[in-house]
């Protein structure tokens, strides 16, 4: 089987979702597709499906906070590959803090369960079709997400461990 | 007469199942598991699982920490095999900043992920042995487990959570009781490993015990996101170490092993053989090792010697600005994967160029799999639950991050 390149996945992709591929990026050799939140299902569905690229595993799911961009505050990445093609790529899709709603994968693949279970216990991030969307990790009673941002690990005082007292 | 019968028939027509904790600290989990068991008698019918007993939190602390202390976090992932989530570790950040280790030091490397893969993939036959009830092989092949602590000690001077290498090389060149230990052990497990094989692999209760317990299809297994050890006993022949060869992996000729049934006897052979295969590499690596450094030139990451750090000023600023998390980090994000003892061990690493990751997550193999427990135990008896548990390596580290 042919090896399979970047360039022709992201063309692939733009030729099939057009606008709701927002950007493409390859960090270190790895596509990185930032997928309009409301087509991420069928993005995956159709990655998983398609016969060349044939991106049938789902690795990773993790989620991440960015509170300097308003209105795209969290983000949920995922990692997909394919074995017999040898070939990864990552997807991310940027939402609202106010509205941390993303489509589940539950349904593609039983793998995301966890994850995301995992990725909402962190970051509050609500997968939406879930079957059992509940904290993993953290104890049930705990009311916030421990990840994001606004918690620092260590008290908010201490001040010598900052970047800019070395210059950052 | 009538009113009667109706009765005995509405009661058999409601099933009366036992709910069972198991865990989360029974002896027979060996871990912090619990799984709440919905018993028709001996039968399991429905698993609820609890995971978390043991979080610590690592992601949330990498996010402060700078990368040299996040080696400790990655020792504490898999315990029974530190070395290689420390070496994923240290070659997910040699990525990001591009860097090439010198051969040497990669052949190095390949020796303690390997001697790491033996003493975890041990772990887990002996205690599916002890599981079965064949407590002799556990007592007998531990000891070699501390000949290849031994090893480590040697190498970084600790056994379990060995805190092993640099980034950009190894700390310390394998020094002459290191050599002779690794030569020993290659030369007296093998013997060792056959009594161990012999004991249980053809053993009749063994096997008649182990065989269709736990299985899974490779189908199931891929939807579950498996890898490792257990996937391959499901008949994929998926490694990392083949297909995105790391540290030199291609330099080396071994044999993926692989299952059919993917059940407790098709992990158990698969752990079995791979340890056969991580000695033929180590073989290998020792017959080849190249000589030369044990370390890239990347001052600005690699510690100094501890000499050399209390007599040379330039030693001294670097070993302080790399223990401040002082050296500059490119931003970007990048996923490095390593063949781990249960699994592909992911670091999803996401810098800023501040002096922490903005952002690090481990692609666990248990956790991800471990999902799949209450499918492949549902309908078997409780016993081979256990069974089933243990051959399926859940380290509670790893789980529970």
């Amino acid at each position: 089987m042919a090896e399979i390149t970047n360039t022709y996945v992201s063309e692939e992709l733009y030729k099939k979702f057009g606008d709701a591929i927002l950007s493409t990026d390859e960090p270190y050799g790895m596509l990185t597709v930032v997928v309009e939140v409301s087509s991420i299902t069928s993005v995956v569905d159709w990655l998983k499906k398609h016969p060349v690229i044939n991106a049938h595993f789902l690795t990773d799911i993790c989620g991440t906070h960015f509170p300097q961009i308003p209105g795209k505050e969290l983000c949920a990445i995922y990692h997909m590959q394919s074995m017999p093609n040898n070939y990864r790529i990552r997807l991310k899709c940027f939402v609202p803090i106010t509205k941390p709603e993303v489509p589940s994968l539950t349904g593609l693949f039983p793998s995301a369960n966890w994850m995301e279970r995992e990725t909402y216990d962190y970051y509050g991030i609500q997968f939406i079709g879930h079957p059992n969307l509940q904290r993993i990790l953290n104890v049930d009673e705990m009311d916030y997400f421990p990840l994001r941002k606004e918690f620092p690990l260590e008290d908010g005082s201490r001040t010598d461990k900052d970047d800019k007292y070395f210059g950052r | 007469m009538n009113e009667f019968d109706d009765k005995s028939i509405e009661q058999i027509e409601e099933p009366e199942y036992t709910t069972l904790n198991l865990g989360p600290t029974h002896p027979a989990t060996h871990g912090i598991f619990q799984n709440i068991l919905k018993m028709d008698g001996e039968i399991v019918v429905d698993a609820e699982q609890t995971v978390g007993y043991i979080h610590r939190a690592f992601e949330k602390i990498a996010e402060r920490r700078p990368y040299y202390q996040i080696t400790t976090l990655t020792d504490r992932l898999n315990y029974c095999s530190s070395p290689i989530n420390n070496m994923g570790w240290h070659m997910t950040v040699e990525k990001l900043i591009g860097v090439d280790i010198p051969k040497r030091a990669q052949y190095m490397r390949v020796i303690i992920m390997e001697l790491a893969r033996i003493a975890d993939h041990l772990v887990c036959n002996a205690v599916v042995g002890v599981d079965t009830g064949a407590l002799t092989g556990f007592t007998y092949v531990f000891q070699w487990r501390e000949k290849i602590y031994d090893i480590f000690e040697q190498v970084c001077g600790a056994r379990l959570t060995t805190n092993i290498g640099r980034i950009g090389g190894m700390e310390r060149d394998f020094n002459d009781e290191a050599i002779k230990k690794i030569k020993e052990f290659l030369r007296d497990f093998p013997k060792i490993f056959d009594e161990f094989s012999t004991l249980l692999e053809r053993n009749r209760i063994f096997v008649d015990r182990v065989i269709n317990t736990g299985p899974i299809t490779a189908e199931r297994a891929l939807s579950y996101g498996f890898t490792g050890p257990n996937l391959r006993a499901a008949g994929v022949d998926y490694d990392v170490r083949v297909i995105n060869p790391y540290s030199s992996y291609d330099d080396f000729d071994f044999t993926i092993p692989v299952g059919v049934n993917g059940d407790t006897y098709d992990r158990f052979m698969v752990r079995q053989q791979e340890i056969r295969e991580s000695l033929k590499i180590i073989k290998q690596a020792m017959d080849n090792l190249p000589s030369g450094n044990w370390y890239a030139d990347v001052p600005e990451f690699y510690l100094p010697p501890k000499e050399d750090v209390y007599h040379n000023m330039e030693a001294l600023i670097w070993h302080f600005k790399i223990v401040m998390g002082e050296s500059d980090v490119p931003k970007g994000e990048v996923y490095h994967a390593v063949e781990g003892g249960n699994g592909e061990l992911g670091f999803y690493l996401l810098s800023d160029g501040g002096r922490a990751p903005y952002k690090l997550h481990f692609r666990r193999p248990c956790f991800i799999y471990y999902q799949a427990y209450p499918e492949m135990i549902k309908g078997g008896m409780l016993s081979d639950a256990i069974l089933t548990m243990s051959s399926m390596n859940v380290i509670a580290g790893e789980l529970d991050a």
